[in-house]
């Protein structure tokens, strides 16, 4: 039996592989996920109606009028009532997801993108770089997220990019930790030897090999950070240091309408169930992302 | 780049391996590793040699030096290695990459892990394919399937587009495998390829790779602790312990007549058939600590025939019939 291998062979047929790639696999393991699919379709939903919200709202966010003011639930042409200046609760929720979304988000996929950076460098070179890079972090960290972003957006002045850097700043130090574990983890597998030997150069193992075992679990973790980035910005925008009246945000109409609490208490609490909704969506979504991103 | 062309043509008498001297320690605050301590070893050109030890005996770590895998700034290298004419050593990076997978190429013991999970094994042979010889990702692919079928996995069309973890032990050893012979290396090391394998696929596996060794015309370095893999694939073999080459020379020599006390004891330590009933006889004590390493010989403290002289000074190699040669100051006591 004679064999040779020569790479001047014909390419023949293209190899016909049923190749169902890794993100095909996790779509179709979580579309057998009853309560990710349901946390999905609500968030997709709100992601719509913010997109579509100049379409969609009955009124102007903005429109006033003082002869409409608190008015309950159901009260004709105002379908969820209305707010101590009398404006239309059903359209300012609507245009809030717009906000709310934004600072709930930005953040998150800021910090991803940022704290994943430190966290593979810091656990792929190792060492005192290493040491130097994560106890910085440390810092950071130390400080609760609620007392740190407050200081921030404080010492930084009231406005919504400032309260979105300081939420960004937040959320890099657990971002990068976990990051940085994963990585030191996987470095250590014979698959990233086994590359080594085979002769690729560490930017490649670093972007191939690296990357794609690292990205599911911080990709996880971050999408759970969303609920809490929401919760947070609705935190600054409560204190006034996030968005500013009469920008419809959620967190600024509960602040808003907290003293209408005993007149009026089932649309005052309607911007907190929103928060409440979007957050909860995000946590069992990224619960159900991390069991289907488990190939094993 | 100067450098490289400066270097002599290998020739084809010349042997492909040339270690002397070598010695790694690896450092850490508390403590120094004296994980190999002056290994010399030379390979012939379609040769196979086996180097046998236990854990600690400083045989993979050898294994790695071949190739500089081991990690940069907590080891120290001393000696010399040359492979197919080109000293690893002093190698540029770049240069150090391409002789990598190129020139040599390694198997690893738990060949599951040796994949990376989320690419298809199919990606992953192509992806080499393509670094080293700058062929398109549709080749690279036809060249995987080539490979499959030269290591004989059945339906290799279909394996290809299988995610390590869809493939059995003895699978993705022989995908490993196809894996190192990608690019055609002259050198293949194999770190205890059949460790984690049952008996049955162990032998295939070890068929396998003879019959590829003869047929692409590689030379391979083999480590085990397993007697029977040995004596079963390789054409010489080097008995290792305390990271030192203690006795070496050809198969037979080292089955039928071992001389020194380690290579004795091992032998002596082999279950086989006629010893039904009896307690195996085993090597008293354990292996040393490779940071605290006694000053003489290595064995001593383990060995039935050592006197002072052991304890004080290391032994040097003493030729005993061509190629076999064994580093001990007792070898008129075990002579046959």
């Amino acid at each position: 039996m004679s064999i040779t291998l020569d790479s001047q062979v014909p390419v023949a047929a293209p190899v016909s592989a049923p190749v169902k790639g890794y993100w095909q696999a996790v779509f179709s393991r979580l579309r057998r996920d009853p309560v990710a699919l349901i946390a999905g379709l609500i968030l997709l939903i709100i992601l719509a109606m913010a997109i579509f919200a100049p379409w969609l709202a009955p009124q102007s966010p903005y429109s006033t009028s003082m002869l409409n003011r608190l008015k309950p639930i159901g009260t004709e042409g105002f379908p969820l009532g209305t707010d101590e200046l009398g404006r239309d609760m059903l359209s300012r929720l609507i245009y809030g997801a717009r906000l709310s979304l934004l600072i709930g988000v930005m953040p998150v996929v800021n910090a991803f993108v940022i704290g994943s950076a430190i966290g593979i460098v810091a656990g792929f070179v190792g060492g005192r770089t290493n040491t130097v890079i994560m106890r910085i972090i440390d810092v950071f960290y130390a400080f609760p997220a609620v007392l740190l972003a407050i200081a921030l957006a404080g010492a930084l002045g009231a406005g919504l990019v400032n309260s979105l850097f300081s939420l960004t700043v937040v959320f890099i130090p657990p971002i990068a930790r976990v990051a940085e574990s994963v990585t030191t983890q996987v470095r250590n597998y014979d698959y990233i030897e086994a590359a080594r030997a085979s002769g690729a150069r560490s930017l490649t193992i670093i972007r191939r090999h690296v990357l794609g075992n690292v990205l599911g679990p911080i990709f996880v973790y971050s999408t759970s950070l969303i609920s809490v980035s929401m919760i947070l910005a609705s935190g600054l925008s409560f204190l006034g240091l996030g968005a500013r009246p009469p920008m419809p945000e959620w967190g600024l109409m509960l602040n808003t309408m907290r003293d209408a609490i005993y007149v009026n208490p089932w649309v005052s609490v309607l911007p907190g169930v929103m928060i409440f909704s979007v957050s909860i969506c995000c946590n069992m979504l990224s619960d159900g992302l991390r069991s289907a991103m488990d190939v094993k | 780049m100067n450098q490289t062309a400066e270097i002599v043509a290998p020739q084809q008498d010349q042997p492909l391996v040339q270690v002397s001297g070598l010695e790694v320690r690896f450092k850490s605050p508390d403590r120094t590793v004296h994980a190999v301590n002056g290994v010399d070893l030379t390979l012939k050109r379609g040769e196979i040699l086996t180097i046998l030890g236990e854990s600690g005996s400083g045989k993979s770590v050898t294994l790695r030096t071949l190739m500089r895998l081991l990690p940069e700034r907590r080891t120290q290298l001393k000696g010399q290695v040359s492979v197919d004419g080109r000293d690893v050593l002093a190698m540029p990076q770049r240069e150090l990459r391409r002789f990598r997978g190129r020139t040599a190429a390694m198997i690893f013991q738990e060949p599951m892990l040796a994949f990376d999970p989320v690419f298809t094994i199919g990606q992953q042979i192509a992806e080499t394919v393509c670094r080293h010889e700058g062929v398109s990702h549709k080749e690279g692919l036809a060249r995987a399937l080539e490979l499959f079928e030269l290591v004989r996995i059945p339906s290799a069309r279909r394996r290809l587009a299988n995610y390590p973890h869809e493939l059995s032990g003895g699978m993705s050893q022989r995908a490993m495998i196809a894996l190192a012979l990608s690019c055609r290396p002259r050198l293949l090391l194999a770190d205890e390829p059949t460790t984690a394998l049952d008996a049955t696929v162990q032998i295939q596996i070890l068929l396998l790779l003879r019959e590829l060794q003869r047929e692409l015309d590689m030379s391979v370095i083999f480590v085990t602790h397993d007697m029977g893999v040995a004596n079963e694939i390789s054409d010489r073999i080097a008995v290792m312990y305390g990271g030192r080459i203690v006795e070496t020379g050809k198969v037979g020599e080292i089955i039928a007549q071992p001389r020194h006390p380690y290579t004795l004891g091992l032998m002596n330590s082999r279950a086989s058939g006629e010893l039904k009933g009896q307690r195996l006889e085993a090597i008293p004590g354990s292996p040393p600590d490779l940071a605290t390493l006694p000053s003489g010989c290595a064995f001593a403290p383990r060995c039935p025939y050592a006197i002072d002289t052991c304890h004080d000074s290391v032994p040097i190699a003493h030729t005993i019939e061509g190629q076999h040669w064994a580093a001990c100051h007792r070898l008129e006591q075990t002579q046959p």
